[in-house]
């Protein structure tokens, strides 16, 4: 017999996730996104990726002052989300100095890991959109049509060097159907053109538990029905289409599917998760339809994020025999 | 009739495969016994022996006059050598009359048939039987049988659930009694719905247990007023609360009783213990329990004599393994650890559970990164994880706010939590503070 019995209290089973363990799930989710990224954009998308996740690793190692530079993955996810944000042919400083804001303004100066209010990568993207705007945002010449190993270049304005993101402009949209949103080969930020990818990827982490419904259809559901309701139709002359267009183009899936449902800057709440979805899709439509911006994910989560907190606290569930008084 | 499945909930691996199909075998006689004086919730009792007296099985050795309480009887035949305070599985010292064996195993002379049927009794009798009896709430909790059968008159009580979810992982004791002794199960549950005059009796047993399902069905189709619902598996579904919600769709109001919406709740094995004391007239003195885990060298069930030192019952399940190191009374979700061996059974002592040096983890506790899996399994549907902060920091308005008091302690939010938090530990603690501050 063992002379010295471990004591703790109850319960005394656990199941094996951890932190690190969902961290692997978010970066297997997120592979397919990256890969289509690669396929569409060509090879220099890869060596963005690895620039984006190296530098918050490293960034975070440093803070951390440790060697480790694995540590819990989560510093790699932020990396690799943000990376996946950029346009595809940015300089490679722009993956390091955006990783290395993400980890360090976003995530440490809160607190580290779990204590941070805003989504890092999106933090880190919106410094570089506030301070290396014409780079980030479409129009520019790190906007390339589909490159390398594109599956088909009948892209609208593929004679071109250069092309504008689909929400651009109206007339380049219109000239983009609805498969080729679908696959992704079209014009944009490195993750966020291939809804097939990103639905792959977000099965994945429905399966393993790590989000539910509520975020992500709150916030598709949303832009849906805003982009039928306020789209002008003008895509393919129907509403409908128009809806379809709203929530396939841009950032909206990548966005509602793996930036938005990042468990530590969204409500813990079921209620507030699909209020804190329904939020993001409203602020996306608003940016979109009436903002400066030509798209408003990055800052529609960002001010969700913002309000998580009052979300939750106004949500609270009601629980087991709760009596009216 | 099918149960709905309650919001929450885990699914903690079973391993009740080890022990579900073997018989609940007696252990052997103790030598020496160890009866704690509380073993119930609700007043202690007095001893009513003396050191030096001998005592016989069955004789009552403790008992008081308080009504939340159960007399205490000897559980083998011999000599009182010492009553003093005792190590006790709750980590306190209780006082406790010991006794050790003359070897006859003598049966009192108090316990004897009472001469006539359960359908000549008034309910009165029975409730007075079952009180005398000292028969408690076996599935872990020990709250005395007779007081939950004796609701305050405004109560108006429609149904009585049996409880045979054994919901706990590893444990088959309350299986292995609704197997082998379905006919007496049945006889206790009809007794008390003699003495509450209810005519609905359910019996809840969980769908991992379809040969329980079974025998109690044949058992229960010979009555007309009993039914056996099956449940969904789903950890804590023995929980008062989940199991009357799944079987009667009924929500014990928040701070409440089950009496509060007609329904009194007692477990299988307190059922048969019921009809074994109305029968034959002997009072809790063994029961059955499972001894499991994989640090345990023979894994059983057996019947043990109450106040059996739970180191002897190891050893006659040939001890523990080298890889052994944590033992556990109750099951895995909501047993209790243990610090050392020299503790008695008891009448609520469920299993002996032996975990080994794998099965434990040391991890270290992280920031809560907000994933939310405590609040999704939460079968009260509170929040654990603002709750384990407040508890964390001692933060009782907080933690008040946020209901930590409706908190069952089941456990799942720990479970599931990938931070390594130790969310039900720190609820408890803030609880137990919120509680002394109520009473000041």
């Amino acid at each position: 017999m063992n002379s010295k019995l471990v004591v703790s209290s109850s319960p005394h089973l656990r199941t094996p996730e951890t932190i690190t363990s969902i961290m692997i799930d978010v970066i297997i989710a997120l592979f397919p996104v990256a890969l289509a990224s690669v396929l569409i954009f060509g090879y220099y998308a890869l060596v963005t990726i690895v620039v984006g996740v190296l530098a918050a690793m490293v960034t975070e190692a440093v803070l951390k002052m440790k060697t480790d530079i694995m540590s819990d993955g989560s510093a790699a996810v932020t990396g690799l989300l943000l990376a996946l944000t950029l346009p595809p042919n940015a300089p490679l400083w722009i993956p390091a100095v955006g990783s290395a804001c993400a980890i360090l303004i976003a995530k440490h100066f809160f607190g580290g890991v779990g204590n941070n209010i805003f989504n890092p990568a999106l933090v880190g993207r919106a410094i570089l959109v506030m301070s290396w705007g014409t780079l980030m945002v479409g129009g520019s010449d790190f906007w390339p049509v589909p490159g390398v190993l594109n599956f088909s270049r009948n892209v609208a304005g593929a004679d071109v060097e250069t092309a504008a993101t689909p929400l651009e402009a109206e007339i380049v949209a219109m000239g983009t159907g609805w498969q080729e949103l679908l696959v992704g080969n079209v014009t944009g930020s490195l993750g966020e053109t291939s809804a097939i990818a990103i639905l792959i990827g977000a099965f994945w982490l429905f399966y393993k538990g790590h989000i539910d419904w509520r975020i992500p259809g709150g916030y598709i559901g949303t832009v849906f029905i805003l982009g039928m309701l306020l789209g002008d139709g003008f895509y393919m002359d129907s509403v409908l289409m128009t809806g379809v267009f709203h929530v396939l183009a841009g950032g909206v899936m990548l966005g509602a599917f793996f930036m938005a449902t990042d468990m530590v800057t969204s409500p813990v709440t079921p209620l507030g998760r699909l209020l804190f979805g329904v939020g993001c899709g409203v602020i996306t439509m608003i940016i979109r339809l009436y903002g400066a911006y030509p798209e408003g994910v990055t800052f529609a989560i960002l001010l969700m994020n913002a309000v998580t907190p009052i979300i939750d606290r106004y949500t609270v569930p009601k629980k087991f025999g709760e009596v009216k008084s | 009739m099918k149960a709905k499945a309650f919001k929450g909930g885990v699914h903690p691996e079973g391993h009740k495969e080890v022990t579900q199909r073997l018989s609940i075998v007696g252990s052997k006689l103790p030598e020496r016994v160890v009866i704690p004086m509380q073993q119930h919730i609700g007043a202690p009792c007095e001893p009513l022996v003396e050191v030096g007296d001998e005592v016989k099985v069955g004789q009552k050795i403790g008992d008081t006059e308080a009504f939340v309480s159960a007399p205490i009887h000897a559980s083998i035949s011999g000599k009182v050598t010492a009553i003093e305070p005792y190590n006790h599985p709750t980590g306190a010292k209780v006082k406790s009359v010991i006794i050790e064996a003359d070897g006859n195993d003598e049966w009192s002379q108090e316990v004897k048939p009472p001469g006539k049927s359960v359908e000549e009794m008034e309910p009165k009798e029975i409730l007075n039987i079952i009180r005398e009896a000292g028969i408690v709430g076996m599935g872990g909790a020990a709250f005395p049988a007779h007081v939950k059968l004796s609701p305050p008159p405004e109560k108006m009580i429609d149904t009585l659930i049996l409880n045979g979810a054994e919901c706990e992982p590893h444990l088959t004791a309350d299986h292995r009694t609704m197997i082998e002794d379905p006919e007496g199960v049945v006889f206790g549950l009809k007794a008390m719905m003699k003495v509450l005059g209810v005519e609905n009796g359910i019996i809840g047993i969980e769908e991992n247990k379809p040969d329980a399902i079974k025998t109690m069905q044949e058992m229960a189709e010979k009555e007309s007023n009993i039914i056996v619902v099956p449940l969904p598996t789903m950890y804590p579904q023995g929980a008062e609360k989940m199991l009357i919600e799944a079987i009667n769709g009924r929500q014990v109001p928040s701070g409440g009783l089950p009496m509060d919406v007609g329904v009194v709740n007692q477990n299988v094995g307190t059922s048969r213990a019921i009809a074994q004391a109305i029968r034959e007239g002997k009072p809790l003195i063994e029961r059955p329990l499972t001894v499991t885990g994989a640090g345990i060298n023979t894994p059983a069930n057996l019947m043990v004599r109450v106040g059996t030192i739970v180191e002897e019952i190891i050893e006659q399940c040939n001890g523990m393994r080298d890889d052994a190191c944590k033992v556990i009374i109750g099951g895995p979700m909501m047993g209790m650890a243990q610090p050392e061996l020299d503790i008695p059974a008891l009448k609520g002592t469920s299993g002996i559970l032996v975990l080994t040096e794998s099965e434990i983890s040391y991890s270290e506790i992280n920031s809560c990164i907000r994933c939310a899996k405590c609040v999704d399994v939460c079968p009260i549907n509170l929040i654990p994880s603002f709750l384990g902060r407040a508890g964390e920091k001692g933060q009782v308005e907080v933690a008040e706010e946020y209901h930590a008091l409706d908190c069952i302690e089941c456990g799942c939010c720990t479970y599931v939590c990938p931070a390594s938090r130790p969310l039900t530990q720190w609820i408890k603690i803030i609880k137990a503070e919120i509680m002394a501050q109520k009473k000041q």
